[in-house]
């Protein structure tokens, strides 16, 4: 193949990514608190041969927007904590990235570092982490430690609000500096570290363990991980971003960017201000930062049948479903031909949010998987006994490893 | 039959199965032992209790690897899971034993846990169980937001209010809260979401909870704190005390103190089961077992480790002592700091520790290594099959305990044997069950009582307000 590899993910959450998407025939509301019903999506992920699922979470119950929480009982509310969900499907369901969101906000990074590197344990090698912010001013009440203004994304956007680019920039910062005590975390046992020495006692030796020291504006942590290195040493970090100061995060410490273009020429723009981003920022990540981009898909065996079923949600939301991402209402043929023109342009993978479960992520592993499959754009080794592998990512090398100091003297002895 | 009074109802035993922990308890140095993070190991280990039809499974807690005299300790097992993940975990490859968990209340947030609890709670159709605990020293704070923080006065202060607020978030949707009516619209009726709104010393939450009822409501709670303050906390608000009390002398003493405390705030007797940790070691014969006893409390308690314990009391490197020799007879040395930090032995007065123990091997005539093992590697019950069902039966029938949670000393198959061997003792003998009933939660296992339901009137607002 001479086009660059493409891989697929499939973002998961309740019963579908649209309001009302509940409310069709073949969704199972009644089933979302159930891990049966989660299993059962991964399970046909997996059999399709995508690559990853993410799971949608957030650090409180569901509410539209980022402005005055708003209770209300039309639509789903209610969710399982995605880490602990993620790792219930990972014991049942091998060979498939599972990558749960997980705020950086209020939550402890030691806990999630340790979180998903268990994850990464109990797959055998397929976690990662979709990191996230909270920047809602009711979630901040739930912890009581400090109190956030609302955030604005349509603010932030254009940098000429001090308070809301400040608020941006101390949340990213945060966020940075969590996947930075993550990723030390990850890497703080070095491989080899367990040695069950009888002769002299030791189960481990303690010089391949390591302190991991950060200290920062919001948290310091002293390390070593409680858990030993898992089998990706570093699980893959995922980052969804609409803008400069998250493009920067993803630029420094995210393994896949997920970005949301409307078009053509917008895609084009936001790959040139991920150029420019990578400018600004140094990159703390050896593996070159991959792009995806997201879309909302909701599938029909014609257009028209799509756009209708897709205005018959809107019919029963009360308005139009409003995504950051586009959406794709289309035959499967159309869906898979975008995906594919998205590939010609230098993305790298997608992750689509099906509109409606399990309906469109069926129309998805049934129907778009089968099309891009025939052109051979999916890249999916099947001998891939980790994520990162599957993806094409670098094994993780291990920061601490190659400073040992004793490595150091024989790099140096070497040269003399 | 054990049982002594013809009066009394018989007891059923209940039973709960300790993963090998990070202490020098659990044998690394064994061809059977395996991985300590493996996901196959903590597999084997839920799905080998539940064979055993144990009540729960029962995991310690994380929160920064031990260390001795300022480095790692690197004698004992070294490293293990995320709590909560292994737990959500293992509720995929098991059906109906109990998961529960230790978890702080320091170093965790009360909305944040509760759901995970509850989480974990749904993901296992209602099997997940809380061992809290009030670790709060700055030493395990090194890895976390709020650091060095917490006066020891107020370690159950804060264990109490976290529970509090915990609960109310358990207890704040409604039974019927979830509609889900596709043809109406209504997914969750609001008035049966009720606001949480707790303002306390140490927690400001206001908010709604995340999530539906679970099916326990509350996870079941389970306390170890043996401290006056630990037995209030208990005898308020626990489900399981996990005891030390294993002997039969002081688990009777201990059983009736917590057992009248309960009278005194009126809550049944069986409503709160005490489970003391408790080790064993069978044989064909009561010889051969003491043998086997002997040999494994080698293994628990290397020369290196039998030194190492030493060196906690002295603080001084006593690596050119022969441990199969007498004690040091030189003192400690004496500092503010101790030597041992994230370890459940603390030796206020070394140089008290030191004679007593000087005094102790002197009169019985121990090596270092034999002192060592007389405290640091006992073995509960030591014997047959039979002998050991017989002795854990007349503990209960008798009031020393409810039962116990039985600790292993190899990972993942120390409790192989017992489920093999001493389960179908205790099943023959009518005191402990032949099978899990059907779909039973965690607290119906233990035969407590479940937890209140709530209806859309007593979630509403102002019942949740809490000052």
């Amino acid at each position: 193949m001479s086009r660059a590899p493409f891989h697929l993910g499939i973002a998961l959450d309740g019963a579908g990514w649209h309001p009302a998407a509940w409310r069709v025939d073949t969704a199972r509301p009644a089933a979302l608190f159930d891990a049966d019903y989660w299993v059962s999506l991964v399970v046909e992920a997996q059999a399709a041969g995508v690559d990853l699922v993410t799971i949608e979470d957030s650090f409180g119950l569901q509410t539209n927007g980022y402005g005055a929480f708003e209770l209300r009982g039309d639509e789903v509310r209610g969710r399982l904590d995605a880490l602990l969900l993620a790792n219930t499907i990972a014991a049942l369901v091998p060979g498939i990235g599972i990558v749960p969101t997980v705020t950086t906000t209020h939550t402890e990074p030691f806990h999630t570092a340790t979180g998903i590197q268990t994850l990464d344990h109990v797959s055998e090698g397929w976690a990662g982490w979709r990191v996230q912010v909270s920047g809602r001013s009711h979630e901040a009440a739930h912890v009581g430690r400090r109190e956030i203004p609302a955030l604005d994304p349509a603010r932030t956007a254009t940098g000429a609000d001090e308070q809301q680019t400040a608020l941006i920039r101390q949340l990213f910062g945060e966020a940075a500096d969590a996947i930075e005590v993550a990723r030390r975390l990850w890497d703080s046992w070095e491989d080899d570290a367990v040695i069950r020495d009888v002769p002299t006692g030791r189960f481990i030796d303690r010089d391949r363990l390591h302190y991991v020291d950060f200290e920062g504006e919001n948290f310091s942590v002293k390390g070593p991980s409680i858990v030993p290195r898992s089998p990706q040493g570093q699980p893959v970090v995922f980052v969804l971003a609409h803008q400069r100061v998250p493009y920067e995060l993803a630029v420094a410490q995210a393994d896949i960017v997920g970005i949301t273009p409307h078009s053509d020429e917008h895609l084009e723009q936001i790959l040139g201000e991920l150029g420019d981003a990578e400018l600004r920022v140094e990159r703390r990540v050896s593996d070159p930062l991959r792009v995806w981009a997201e879309a909302v898909v909701l599938i029909e065996d014609t257009r028209e049948a799509a756009a209708a079923a897709l205005a018959a949600l809107d019919e029963l939301h009360g308005a139009p479903y409003a995504s950051d991402a586009v959406i794709l209402a289309d035959t499967a043929e159309n869906v898979a031909a975008q995906l594919l023109r998205w590939q010609q342009a230098g993305v790298a993978g997608v992750r689509l949010r099906p509109a409606r479960l399990p309906l469109d992520l069926e129309r998805i592993t049934r129907g778009v998987v089968p099309v891009l499959d025939e052109t051979g754009a999916l890249e999916r080794p099947s001998d891939a006994s980790t994520l990162r592998e599957r993806l094409g990512f670098a094994p993780a090398a291990n920061r601490y490893a190659t400073a040992r100091p004793e490595t150091a003297e024989l790099i140096e002895s070497a040269s003399r | 039959m054990t049982a002594s009074s013809s009066s009394k109802p018989v007891k059923q035993i209940h039973l709960a199965a300790h993963f090998p922990g990070v202490n020098n308890t659990t044998v690394w140095s064994d061809e059977r032992s395996q991985s300590q993070i493996a996901f196959s190991s903590f597999r084997h280990f839920a799905q080998n209790a539940e064979r055993g039809k144990f009540d729960f499974l029962f995991l310690a807690e994380g929160l920064r690897l031990r260390e001795t005299r300022g480095l790692i300790h690197d004698l004992d097992v070294v490293g293990r899971p995320n709590t909560l993940a292994i737990l959500a975990a293992l509720a995929g490859v098991t059906s109906n034993i109990g998961l529960v968990g230790t978890l702080s209340s320091t170093f965790n947030e009360p909305y944040e846990l509760s759901r995970q609890l509850a989480t974990l709670d749904h993901l296992s159709g209602g099997r997940a169980g809380w061992n809290i605990v009030t670790t709060s020293d700055a030493f395990h704070g090194a890895n976390f937001r709020r650091g060095k923080f917490l006066d020891l006065a107020d370690r159950y202060s804060r264990a109490q209010e976290f529970f509090d607020v915990s609960s109310q978030l358990w207890d704040s949707w409604a039974d019927d809260a979830i509609v889900a009516d596709k043809a109406s619209g209504e997914f969750a009726r609001t008035s049966g979401l009720g606001l949480v709104d707790h303002h306390g010393p140490q927690f400001d939450v206001t908010g709604y909870a995340t999530l539906p009822p679970s099916p326990q409501r509350h996870p079941v709670i389970v306390q170890a704190g043996d401290s006056p303050d630990g037995r209030d906390f208990a005898t308020s608000s626990a489900d399981v005390i996990f005891s030390r009390h294993a002997d039969f002398d002081a688990g009777r003493a201990f059983y009736d103190d917590v057992k009248g405390r309960l009278d005194a705030v009126g809550r049944p007797r069986d409503s709160l089961k005490i489970l003391p940790a408790a080790t064993f070691i069978l044989g064909d014969t009561h010889a051969e077992a003491l043998e086997r006893s002997r040999e494994i409390s080698r293994l628990q308690v290397s020369p290196q480790t039998a030194i190492s314990f030493l060196e906690q009391v002295w603080n001084t490197d006593l690596s050119g002592y022969d441990v199969e020799g007498p004690l040091p007879e030189i003192d400690p040395v004496v500092t503010a700091e101790g030597g041992a930090k994230g370890r459940a032995y603390v030796h206020t007065d070394p140089v008290a520790t030191a004679n007593a123990w000087r005094e102790q091997a002197s009169a019985k005539g121990w090596s270092i290594r034999e002192l060592v093992i007389s405290f640091a590697a006992k073995h509960t019950f030591v014997g047959t099959p039979v002998f050991v069902a017989e002795t854990i039966n007349r503990h209960v029938q008798e009031d020393a305990s409810d039962g116990f949670v039985i600790v292993g000393n190899t990972n993942p198959t120390g409790l192989d044997e017992f489920v093999d061997r001493v389960i179908p003792e205790l099943q023959e003998r009518g005191v402990y069950r032949t099978d899990y009933d059907e779909g039973a939660t965690l607290h119906e296992t233990l035969g407590l009582p479940a937890v209140a339901a709530r209806s859309a009137s007593t979630v509403a607002g102002a019942a949740l307000v809490s000052a």
